[in-house]
């Protein structure tokens, strides 16, 4: 057992659906699952900035994922989950449809990204996982908040 | 550890730092007995200390460098290889404090050979005759490390006492010692001061802070609750909670602030250790150093500051050879200050190098892809500049030792974004480069007005506000369209007016202005209206700086957790200024030191009011020389002694036509430039007013009509600008002659000097207006010339910052020619400082008026010229 345990790299993932597909968050990078409620729109932000709110006491901007990740317009009136994330001492809240459950996976079976991945996902994709019945692509956090960041330029 | 040493590292830490700085400046100075007094004491002290707790390396170096100092203050010359020396037993002090901080004990190892070098130094320094006491200090030296309890104080038994001396006299007659100007009194201010404190953990003050923080948002919350609910008994105790609140925030913010100038404390060191180390000769100069900021500010920004310094010493100033042939000073400049401005701190770090190498950034840009060459081909030198700051540009060396700059900006921009700032680059080759960083005051709380537009609310910071005004249809305050542009007619001052929500871009369908609210803001000396759907109320906001994703936008400086528990943003006032096409920052912009002539070229926009009148070709005159625009029925324009007249605000104003070809118009509505001049007014005839656009004022060819400057090239088409000097005395023949100025035979001659094609064209004809005979000169030089070949002038109006020669070299010349040593001057200056106030006394000028002060030149010309009639 502790030798297959020592061979078996395993990872936990938070997964989510956005838009009908399966993604996964490393459980290390998230802070807390929750409603997103009290939204204040930013004029002037990039389109897949959602938002900021108070998260107790704390301000959270909120990243739109079906935005970022190209992958079609919330209907209205749909409720939202956020996934809580921190980076450089900022709070995010990734905007997705639901949360689903936590997935233990081995990362000796992540694959790579397939070649004809839409760019705006493979992007922000740290690899493939397939399940029983679908597939699962791994969100690189970091790469997903790296947003504006060619407005230096401008 | 114990707290004895942990104490005694922090406090000597401390003591070395000042002794780094005071070393530098007595190798600079080394005739200043107070400095050198002060360096020994501060050594002095260190040794003591270390005999005392059982420290017998660090007191064997200390007392070794104090030895040598000793000698310095018997009057031996305090050489740079000496002052290198020292400094070197100062590092290695802070290596062995260092070590002793980790492990709790001093390191092992042995320092003869700078105690040595040390010795050598002071037999070196001694004159032959004194031979003897320098053995006896050898001696004494090398017993010290043996038998230390009793040498040291044996040894320097002399300097002891003298130092006992100095401290006893320094505690009773701290009083007595403030009526002695200078270094002596402030040290023992500071000193005194230092015994009345204690020494708190960052983090206990941070966690105060953030305590505080809330609170205050609590009782926000409470305030709003009950607001709701008119009669509670809740108000009086909650107004004490809250005024409470008000002066625990205000105590806990005192706390936290610390002058800059702690930040700057080791520059003057490095500055002089890479100026030996390179071969120039640099001068650090530091203004503002008692700027107060944020202790958590301080910190994040001290690195950057050390980093951008060191960088304009090694890279950004040229060798010497360089600088001669380019005709520089030898000695190089780097420039740091500081000041407050609204609710940011502006910090800028200038030198006088050879300033950024365009080509190859823009070469490197491409290479590595943040831009195509296409793209770059349109980008202007400064946006191209600001590729430094990009993300991994600085890692490829080439460009770095090539071009001299690029030095991990990126870096130093990720320090100041963590803390909400921003930084901005200017560079002209050859002249220098100057980089302005600009820091909001993170967690500061201040008051704002909270305001609602497109249907979301919004806070301006109160200190920008300067009224508010209900804008109504027939009102007082009406506003006006000028094709797309509106304005607001208030107190005969035309403000520019924006709508909130469309420069957010909520509400992009433009709405009627005349319902809503007008937030008269101020930035600098830029005054406009934001004009907003509803107001609320004010309420003191706890600024949290904005999310780094977000921070690109001008608009906001920051978001703020309301009441309610609703986050909202903060805009920015100067964020508003700047899309209304304004040149805010360029007229603030203190910093003279490398980027004067391309800056005012680039940034003195005007806002010139474009209208029609006879011919087709568009006509312009500064927006800020009108008071006013009108359209009246035409039926109202009466005719009275051959001149047209309107009814104008129970006066007879005179119209004046541009030229002959504009004819008054019979019927209809007939647009009118309105110029006024205390109680005169009178109006300009045009055919039609086109536009307000913000343009660089630049009279490209001279007019030969009287009534035209000139031409210039307004929004792409050429413009004729109008000279409104000549038209005011066509509508009073006596505008010019007013009152007692009529008895003079001739107008007074004034000579007008300041490099900006601009201020010469806007202030020549405001100045003939008056009476005067205007003379423009473009520098110092050239007027000087002009005086030199005989030309009598009254008086003489100059700008302050000039190149060539500044203002005050030029009153300076002029008080030491016998000639035009009683000729009255009046400064002009963009900055107008007490200090430069009192420089430009010291020089001899007569006043000293604001660069945009209009009423202000004239009162003082007036009050010259009253003196000059009296004497």
């Amino acid at each position: 057992m502790s030798t297959e345990n020592a061979q078996q790299k395993l990872t936990e993932y938070v997964t989510a659906m956005i838009g009908g597909q399966l993604f996964g968050l490393p459980i290390v990078r998230v802070q807390d699952v929750f409603i997103p409620e009290r939204l204040t729109r930013v004029p002037l932000a990039p389109p897949e900035i959602a938002g900021v709110l108070n998260l107790r006491g704390r301000i959270v901007t909120l990243i739109d994922l079906r935005c970022r990740f190209g992958l079609g317009q919330r209907e209205k009136g749909q409720i939202s989950m956020a996934i809580g994330v921190e980076s450089r001492l900022e709070s995010y809240g990734l905007l997705i449809d639901s949360v689903g459950e936590v997935l233990k996976l081995d990362d000796a079976a992540r694959e790579p990204n397939p070649i004809n991945l839409d760019q705006r996902l493979a992007r922000v994709s740290a690899g493939i996982f397939r399940l029983d019945g679908q597939l699962l692509i791994v969100v690189d956090v970091d790469r997903v908040l790296d947003i504006g960041m060619n407005a230096v330029a401008a | 550890m114990d707290d004895l040493l942990q104490e005694f590292v922090t406090e000597t830490n401390e003591s070395l730092d000042v002794v780094d700085v005071e070393l530098v400046r007595f190798e600079q100075d080394p005739n200043n007995a107070k400095i050198l007094d002060n360096i020994f004491r501060l050594v002095h002290t260190i040794k003591g200390t270390c005999g005392f707790i059982g420290l017998p390396r660090l007191e064997a170096l200390a007392h070794a460098a104090e030895t040598l100092m000793g000698k310095f203050r018997d009057g031996l010359p305090a050489t740079n290889d000496a002052v290198t020396l020292i400094l070197s037993t100062i590092d290695r002090i802070k290596q062995i404090l260092e070590s002793l901080e980790r492990e709790q004990r001093e390191p092992e190892g042995a320092d003869d050979d700078l105690i040595s070098d040390l010795e050598r130094m002071v037999e070196q320094l001694v004159p032959p005759a004194a031979a003897p006491a320098s053995q006896y200090a050898v001696g004494a030296l090398t017993s010290q490390v043996l038998e230390r309890p009793l040498r040291p104080g044996e040894d320097s038994l002399d300097d002891l006492e003298r130092a006992f001396r100095e401290t006893a006299v320094d505690l009773p007659a701290a009083k007595n010692a403030k009526s002695a100007p200078g270094e002596a009194a402030k040290d023992d201010d500071a000193a005194k001061a230092a015994n009345q404190s204690i020494r708190v953990t960052v983090d206990t003050l941070e966690q105060l802070m953030t305590m505080v923080s809330e609170l205050v948002l609590t009782r926000n919350q409470l305030l709003e609750i009950v607001r709701r609910h008119e009669d509670s008994e809740f108000k009086a105790p909650l107004q004490r909670l809250s005024n409470v609140t008000a002066e625990l925030q205000e105590g806990v913010m005192k706390t936290r602030m610390q002058p800059i100038g702690n930040a700057w404390q080791k520059l003057p060191r490095i500055v002089r250790d890479l100026s030996v180390e390179l071969g120039k000769q640099i001068d650090l100069e530091m203004q503002g150093a008692e700027t107060e900021l944020d202790r958590q500010v301080l910190d994040l920004i001290k690195d950057p500051l050390t980093h951008m310094v060191r960088n304009s010493a090694d890279h950004g100033l040229e060798k010497l050879e360089e600088r001669r042939a380019a005709g520089k000073s030898e000695q190089g400049r780097i420039r740091l200050s500081a000041y407050h401005e609204g609710g940011h701190i502006i910090i800028q770090v200038a030198d006088d190098g050879r300033g950024l190498d365009t080509a190859l950034i823009k070469a490197k840009a491409i290479a590595q892809g943040l831009v195509t060459e296409a793209d770059a081909e349109k980008l202007t030198e400064a946006q191209i500049h600001k590729f430094i700051f990009a993300p991994g540009f600085s890692t490829a060396s080439k460009v770095t030792s090539v071009s001299g700059r690029g030095v991990g900006m990126d870096v130093v921009r990720n320090n100041i974004d963590q803390i909400g700032g921003t930084i901005d680059v200017k560079s002209v080759v050859g002249v220098g480069l100057s980089f302005t960083i600009k820091i909001p005051l993170t967690l500061a709380i201040v008051a704002a007005l909270i305001v609602e537009a497109g249907g979301d609310r919004f806070a301006i910071p109160q200190i920008a506000v300067v009224e508010l005004v209900r804008a109504r249809a027939g009102g007082e305050h009406r506003v006006e369209r000028i094709k797309d542009t509106a304005v607001l007619r208030l107190r005969d001052k035309l403000l520019p007016l924006a709508r909130l929500s469309q420069l957010l871009g909520t509400e992009p369908e433009p709405s009627d202005l005349e319902r809503g609210f007008i937030v008269v803001t101020q930035v600098g000396s830029q005054s406009f209206g934001i004009v907003v759907d509803s107001v609320f109320h004010t309420e003191e906001i706890v600024v949290k700086p904005m999310s780094s994703k977000l921070r690109h936008i001008a608009m906001f400086s920051g978001n703020t957790i309301l009441g309610d528990g609703s986050v909202i943003m903060i805009i920015d006032p100067n964020g508003v200024a700047q899309s209304l096409g304004s040149a805010v920052t360029s007229q603030i912009d203190a910093d003279k030191a490398a980027d004067t002539r391309h800056a005012a070229a680039e940034e003195h926009l005007t806002s010139l009011l474009v209208f029609r009148a006879g011919s087709s070709q568009p006509k312009a005159v500064p927006l800020g020389l009108i008071t006013r625009l009108e359209e009246i029925d035409a039926r109202k324009i009466e005719l009275s002694n051959g001149r047209h007249m309107v009814q104008y605000r129970g006066n007879l104003m005179p119209l004046v036509s541009l030229n002959d070809s504009v004819r008054v118009k019979g019927e209809g509505a007939q647009p009118l430039l309105v110029f006024s001049d205390g109680a005169r007014s009178m109006a300009l005839v045009v055919d039609e007013i086109i536009d307000i656009v913000e343009d660089r004022l630049d009279i490209q060819v001279g007019g030969d009509n009287s009534g035209v400057l000139g031409s210039a090239i307004v929004k792409g088409q050429a413009t004729e600008i109008i000279d409104v000097g000549h038209f005011l005395p066509l509508a009073f023949e006596d505008w010019f002659r007013n009152k007692e100025q009529s008895r003079r035979a001739r107008p007074p001659a004034l000579l007008l000097i300041d490099d900006s094609p601009f201020f010469r064209n806007m202030l020549s004809p405001v100045l003939q207006a008056v009476g005067y005979e205007v003379t423009a000169a473009v520098s110092a030089p050239e007027a000087l010339a002009m005086i030199k070949d005989g030309r009598a002038f009254d008086v003489i109006v100059t700008d302050i910052e000039m190149p060539e020669m500044n203002g005050f070299e030029f009153a300076e010349r002029l008080r030491g020619d016998p000639r035009t040593a009683d000729l009255p001057i009046i400064a002009l200056s963009s900055v107008v400082s007490a200090e430069a106030v009192e420089r430009g006394r010291q020089v001899g000028f007569h006043d000293y008026v604001a660069k945009f002060d209009r009423q202000g030149l004239i009162a003082a010309l007036k009050e010259q010229s009253d003196v000059g009639r009296a004497a």
